[in-house]
């Protein structure tokens, strides 16, 4: 399994795509904080990347990535190793390499303009999203045997989770205005992962604005102790779930 | 003749006495009791609990080395019921608790001129009570209490039905409100801090012509509350860290005729909250990290708000309907994205600082699950571009390109 993982990582690292991506979020993050003098304004401006190009970059990376090394994986299986510790492998290679590239390109710059616990929080919070980004691809991989569905497949995927999503929220908070629908639209945000991002930095850097009525219910639902373990816990769940769920298509697939 | 005048006007101001150990008097009643008009008594250090002590005469008290008068948690401690009374330098302690009467470290009843300076006021119900004064100074004094609910603790200075005061230089910490003034006219606020109090920093109701300068108040209950007045100035304070539900930097209800310059509002949920606030003048100040920067209604009118930095705040502005009745102009706002071609320091185009969303979250206050979500920031851009749902009057047509120095 080791043997795997270090050869998936030092594969991925020699990729040109993820050093361009390395640099590219190096330049964002860089020029964001050197720009503004306000340090949580650039914490803002970067969020908005951590929930839009990290997820793209990460699923469809993973995607292609996943579909060009099909010939190397039917190799693997081949070898007496487990079916199981090749899928695994796989898995963290790419999220090391991708939570790498984002350590780099951004954890870095946020620990030493931010640094503490709102810094902290958006590196973890932003690591998460690669993970769970990598483990949605590579379920859309095992899902879709033609390389274009695949891909297809994980954009609609983005798009929702990304876009989409909110939309609906929104729509639905429209409509059912009248009603008591706090604990609803709580859980609703709380089941997309993208949101559940957005409402972990949100609780650490916007803390003014929350303070009010809505505040209360932000903080019983996510920003107390249990609340952030829970919303924590779910985005783990959703790095663990669509990994799990692949693990066990992959087992049982005929290559 | 130098000595003559002297003596002249020893014989003028009295007699001089002492209290305390080894002096004339051990207590201050007794000495009080002895004591005419015109006369000074210099209250050595020691502890005094002799119930409620009066003042009903012209004399000035001034305390050697903080001497500490102690109302056993029953009585009211200091009365003062006479013209022209100074005291000065005690440490006035335990007031006695009861919302019948409300019995304060210091109370001042129907007097004219007098003066309570550089006192250390602990642990009383109510702090200074000031009820039908006339040209009363509340100088230096330090009033610091442990309240915890509303309900059981008094105001650090409460002024009621008075005229003329100067409230200068105090620090009250952990009253329900620091300084209150109802039905108080012509009178002065300068220079205090008001800080922890449990409900509001500064709470004004029906005093007219008065104004409060360079104050600071920090992390009160529910900021600072000015109601029912006209004609108030408001120069140089510092509202800061008022936060939650229902809190504010200011509120501002029902006034007309106001000042409000150079001011400072830092990391309140609202700084500003606006109702039925008219022909007010919002002039230099700096509006920063807030979660609403200004809070105005529709019931608002002919406010100017003008040369304000408002910076770094969630939202800038919000309302909570379609009718403008108010200018704004000449503001910098950091969310505005134009361009200066002409090169005159103010942007070519105009900016609307209502953002669509603080109206929805205004409406719906759930909606803030949603805030910096991308389909919001969409909203949000779309609105700036083409205003729908807001108010298109809602405008700034000179922002600023530069923050102002303030």
């Amino acid at each position: 399994m080791k043997n795997i993982t270090k050869f998936v990582i030092s594969d991925i690292m020699r990729n040109r795509i993820i050093l361009f991506y390395l640099l590219m979020l190096c330049l964002f993050s860089w020029s964001i904080f050197s720009l503004e003098d306000n340090t949580s304004k650039g914490i803002m401006s970067l969020l908005n990347i951590v929930l839009l190009t990290v997820p793209l970059v990460s699923i469809i990376f993973s995607n292609i990535y996943m579909y060009n090394s099909a010939e190397f994986i039917e190799l693997l299986v081949s070898q007496p190793v487990k079916r199981s510790t090749i899928w695994k492998s796989i898995f963290i290679g790419l999220s090391v390499a991708l939570m790498a590239a984002f350590f780099i390109g951004i954890g870095i710059p946020v620990l030493f303009f931010v640094p503490g616990l709102t810094g902290a929080t958006f590196i973890v919070t932003g690591m998460l999203i690669t993970a769970i980004f990598v483990s949605i691809a590579m379920l859309c991989s095992i899902l879709m045997r033609d390389k274009a569905r695949g891909i297809g497949l994980s954009i609609i995927l983005w798009l929702f989770l990304s876009l989409i999503y909110d939309g609906l929220v929104l729509f639905f908070m429209f409509q059912y205005a009248d009603y008591p629908i706090e604990k609803p639209m709580a859980i609703l945000t709380a089941l997309n992962p993208v949101d559940l991002a957005r409402i972990h930095v949100l609780l650490q850097v916007d803390t003014e604005a929350l303070m009010g009525y809505t505040g209360a219910i932000f903080k019983k639902m996510f920003g107390t102790g249990p609340g952030m373990m829970v919303s924590l816990a779910l985005m783990v769940v959703w790095v663990a779930g669509p990994f799990y769920l692949s693990l066990r298509l992959f087992d049982k697939k005929d290559l | 003749m130098v000595e003559i005048l002297i003596l002249f006007s020893v014989s003028a101001i009295g007699r001089t006495i002492h209290v305390g150990p080894g002096k004339e008097f051990k207590n201050i009643r007794p000495a009080l009791l002895e004591a005419r008009d015109g006369d000074t008594l210099y209250v050595q250090h020691g502890l005094y609990k002799e119930g409620n002590i009066v003042i009903n005469k012209k004399v000035v008290m001034i305390g050697i080395e903080l001497p500490v008068i102690d109302g056993d948690k029953r009585y009211e401690v200091v009365s003062i019921k006479s013209d022209q009374v100074i005291f000065k330098g005690f440490q006035v302690q335990n007031s006695g608790f009861a919302t019948l009467n409300d019995p304060g470290g210091i109370k001042v009843y129907d007097a004219a001129n007098v003066q309570i300076l550089e006192n250390v006021l602990e642990n009383n119900f109510f702090g200074i009570y000031i009820q039908y004064g006339k040209h009363i100074t509340v100088k230096n004094n330090r009033i610091k209490a442990y309240g915890v609910e509303e309900q059981q603790i008094g105001n650090g200075i409460h002024c009621w039905k008075s005229d003329s005061l100067q409230i200068i230089g105090n620090h009250v910490q952990g009253h329900r409100d620091g300084i209150y003034f109802e039905f108080v006219t012509h009178s002065i606020i300068w220079r205090n801090i008001s800080k922890y109090n449990i409900r509001y920093g500064l709470h004004f109701m029906f005093s007219n012509d008065d104004a409060y300068v360079n104050n600071f108040f920090d992390g009160n209950g529910a900021g600072v509350a000015v109601m029912y007045t006209k004609n108030v100035i408001m120069y140089g304070n510092t509202f800061k860290n008022s936060t939650g539900d229902a809190a504010y930097g200011i509120l501002l209800k029902e006034i007309s005729d106001a000042e409000i310059r150079g001011n400072k509002f830092i990391n309140n949920t609202s700084a500003l909250f606006l109702e039925g606030a008219n022909r007010m003048l919002i002039h230099k100040n700096v509006i920063t990290g807030n979660g609403w920067g200004l809070k105005i209604q529709a019931n608002c009118m002919d406010n100017t708000i003008t040369e304000n930095n408002f910076t770094a705040n969630t939202f800038d502005v919000s309302t909570n309907g379609t009718l403008v009745l108010n200018k704004f102009f000449r503001n910098y706002w950091d969310k505005y994205e134009g361009y200066d071609l002409d090169k005159d320091g103010t942007g070519d185009i105009a900016y609307h600082p209502l953002s669509i969303y603080s109206v929805i979250i205004e409406n719906n206050p759930i909606a803030m699950l949603l805030y910096r979500s991308f389909m919001v920031t969409l909203l949000e851009r779309t609105e700036k571009l083409i205003p729908s749902i807001t108010p298109e009057a809602f405008v700034d047509n000179k922002p600023m390109i530069k923050p102002y120095i303030l």
